[in-house]
């Protein structure tokens, strides 16, 4: 099996859907002749023409709410909004509109959209191209939210994206493009949404993670582990809906928790997965359940100092799991 | 009995038959009764909430009649009761929506009324935030482009809702890719309590059309044949493959914005007397009189007509069984 980068996963899995289904097609600012400012969609222009890979006026709202309109008459819309921190302009498309669709109309009319944004930090993007915005759609029932950390899980779970009959964000850590590389089938597959990954089992601590953090958090196990400490790491790969039952596990296989994500602490997803465990899993608990999170100020400064000191690093993450495990 | 040749009736010269000219007035009527009707009920205590087409009937239903029910789509908004009528909704359906009853067409009672969508009607769900169904109008034209289908998307909305960037990246969608798709704006001069001269800055909603290189045109909303015309003609260059129309219909309010409105603080009395007596409903009426096709005593028997179906339709609506209170957890997702 060949060893593929996450942004080449990502394009994959659209060019293989494209190819198989003629509704599927791909709308947003430079994804056509540019191919993307990460080059997400390099190539789908020259294979599958302009008619559907659609360079959109610099307009969110029209994006999402085109593809919108284009998904309840039947296509498979992949909507990309060029940075997360710029889906702002098309919430009330994606909250009011899409993640309702199907609920209002008494499941007469339904919205199978994919909104692909990059998110997250560490990338000198400064305020606007740095944040994280899981947190403001895992809220929306209606939507789903998958927020992959390997090629692997990247395409599979983006093919299932497109095939999903319901609006779901797909939000790529833009650190991950080129930094993560793994094995990934040439033929399409799918992954299901809702369902976290173990990364690895261990004994003395769980940590539950997403994104570009469970990468660290891997490293940094397998650093631990030489000094005696055995961590069960959890991979949630999707944000909405949860996966209610691996985390419980994940929980009580340790009963040591450590939550970690790249964006605030102030209810983000660790403040749901905290909720989770303390409902369902107290009395297997052996700590206070612990978050290590960004900071809550508005985002990350571009002042390297600055932004250094808001994102987690290998070293933060090391210095958290070390503290749980001596507790 | 028919007027000679030379004075031929305008609807004729619109290529319309009589019984199409009185079909138009039929869910004029239609619309205005269920209206009233609805008020009544809400006045009385039985049904939460109105939101009004009275003013309106002529611009929705001229409109709605020179579209297609059968190839194109419409995204209404919430005053849009003529246009769904004429798309083949009933007064039962309409009923069943203001008593929120499970069998309720557009929502299975989950949305107020006036919150139109059926997909067997080519009626595409909508919501209350304005204008979020203009950009959709404009996804089912690309849409059906792709899929090399003919037809017209057509979209409408007040004026206050011209102002929302939903409407403007909308329109300059539609313009770059030349699509299939009308632009109705129904300008009743107030968004709720707010006058035109304060929403607006250009002199009409349709010039804003020159910015997005489609034609922009103000046609008089009382009169259905103006509108059925206006319309027709934006169909035709849509489906030759010219792109989009903003038309503006100018209408009037009859009726405050909404039951749990008070229009008396923003408009004077005088001025809504005087809308009043340009009512479609009365204009249109001595048309077809005028025309010798319609008669008072026709009138008569259509207006009682109506009633009837609408009792039935009140009688079934307010019998008919709520949902289960479970209902409320289905369908956020396929299921």
């Amino acid at each position: 099996m060949a060893t593929k980068l996450y942004i080449e996963a990502i394009r994959e899995a659209m060019t293989q859907e494209m190819r198989a289904d003629a509704n599927v097609f791909v709308m947003g600012e430079d994804v056509g002749v540019r191919g993307g400012v990460f080059r997400a969609t390099q190539g789908l222009y020259e294979e599958f023409g302009e008619a559907r890979v659609i360079d959109a006026p610099l307009a969110e709202s029209a994006i999402a709410g085109v593809a919108i309109g284009a998904a309840a008459y039947g296509m498979k819309p992949i909507a990309e909004i060029q940075f997360a921190d710029f889906i702002m302009p098309a919430i009330n498309q994606i909250v009011s509109e899409a993640a309702k669709m199907r609920y209002r109309s008494n499941n007469d009319w339904h919205c199978p959209l994919v909104v692909r944004a990059p998110y997250g930090g560490g990338v000198h993007g400064a305020l606007y191209h740095s944040q994280s915005v899981e947190a403001m759609f895992y809220h929306v029932p209606g939507l789903k939210v998958v927020t992959p950390s390997t090629a692997y899980d990247a395409k599979g779970l983006l093919i299932e994206a497109i095939r999903d009959p319901d609006p779901v964000l797909f939000f790529e850590h833009k650190g991950l493009y080129r930094m993560v590389k793994d094995e990934v089938p040439d033929e399409a597959y799918t992954l299901p949404i809702g369902k976290a990954a173990i990364r690895r089992t261990g004994d003395d601590i769980t940590v539950i993670t997403y994104g570009l953090m469970a990468h660290y958090a891997l490293e940094v196990a397998e650093e631990l582990e030489k000094d005696g400490i055995s961590t069960y790491l959890l991979d949630l790969r999707t944000v909405a809906p949860l996966d209610k039952a691996a985390i419980l596990a994940a929980a009580r296989a340790t009963g040591k928790v450590l939550v970690i994500h790249e964006d605030n602490k102030t209810g983000g997803v660790g403040a749901e997965v905290s909720a989770i465990i303390a409902e369902e899993a107290l009395f297997d608990l052996d700590a206070p359940i612990m978050r290590l999170c960004g900071p809550d100020i508005p985002a990350m400064p571009f002042s390297p100092t600055m932004e250094r000191f808001y994102m987690l690093n290998p070293e933060k993450v090391a210095n958290a799991m070390r503290q749980l495990a001596a507790f | 009995m028919r007027k000679g040749v030379t004075t031929m009736s305008r609807h004729t010269e619109l290529g319309l038959s009589d019984a199409d000219a009185i079909r138009m007035y039929r869910y004029m009527l239609l619309a205005r009764t269920i209206d009233e009707r609805m008020w009544l009920l809400n006045r009385s205590g039985k049904i939460p909430f109105v939101i009004s087409c009275q003013g309106h009937e002529a611009a929705q239903v001229g409109a709605a009649f020179a579209l297609d029910p059968t190839r194109d789509y419409v995204l209404p908004y919430y005053r849009d009761l003529g246009v769904t009528l004429t798309f083949g909704q009933t007064a039962r359906d309409v009923m069943l929506s203001g008593f929120a009853k499970k069998e309720d067409p557009n929502s299975g009672g989950r949305q107020m009324p006036g919150h139109f969508g059926s997909r067997d009607k080519h009626i595409v769900t909508g919501s209350s935030p304005v204008s979020t169904q203009i950009p959709h109008a404009v996804g089912v034209a690309l849409a059906a482009n792709m899929q090399g289908t003919k037809l017209v998307a057509y979209t409408s909305f007040g004026e206050g809702s011209s102002n929302q960037g939903d409407f403007h990246e909308a329109c300059n969608f539609a313009g770059i890719h030349k699509l299939p798709v009308i632009f109705f704006c129904e300008n009743n001069k107030y968004a709720i309590s707010v006058p035109y001269q304060k929403e607006v800055a250009s002199l009409h909603v349709a010039d804003r059309a020159a910015g997005y290189g489609f034609p922009g045109v103000v046609v008089d909303g009382n009169d259905p044949l103006a509108v059925y015309e206006a319309v027709r003609e934006a169909v035709e260059r849509a489906l030759r493959g010219e792109g989009s129309t903003l038309i503006e219909a100018v209408v009037y309010r009859l009726v405050p914005h909404s039951s749990d409105d008070d229009d008396r603080v923003y408009r004077s009395r005088e001025e809504v007397e005087a809308a009043k007596r340009k009512d479609p409903l009365i204009t249109y009426r001595a048309y077809l009189i005028e025309s010798e096709i319609w008669t008072g005593a026709q009138d008569q028997a259509l207006r009682q007509e109506l009633l009837d179906e609408i009792n039935q339709a009140t009688a079934y609506a307010e019998s008919a069984p709520y949902s289960d209170p479970e209902e409320a957890l289905r369908f956020v997702y396929a299921e």
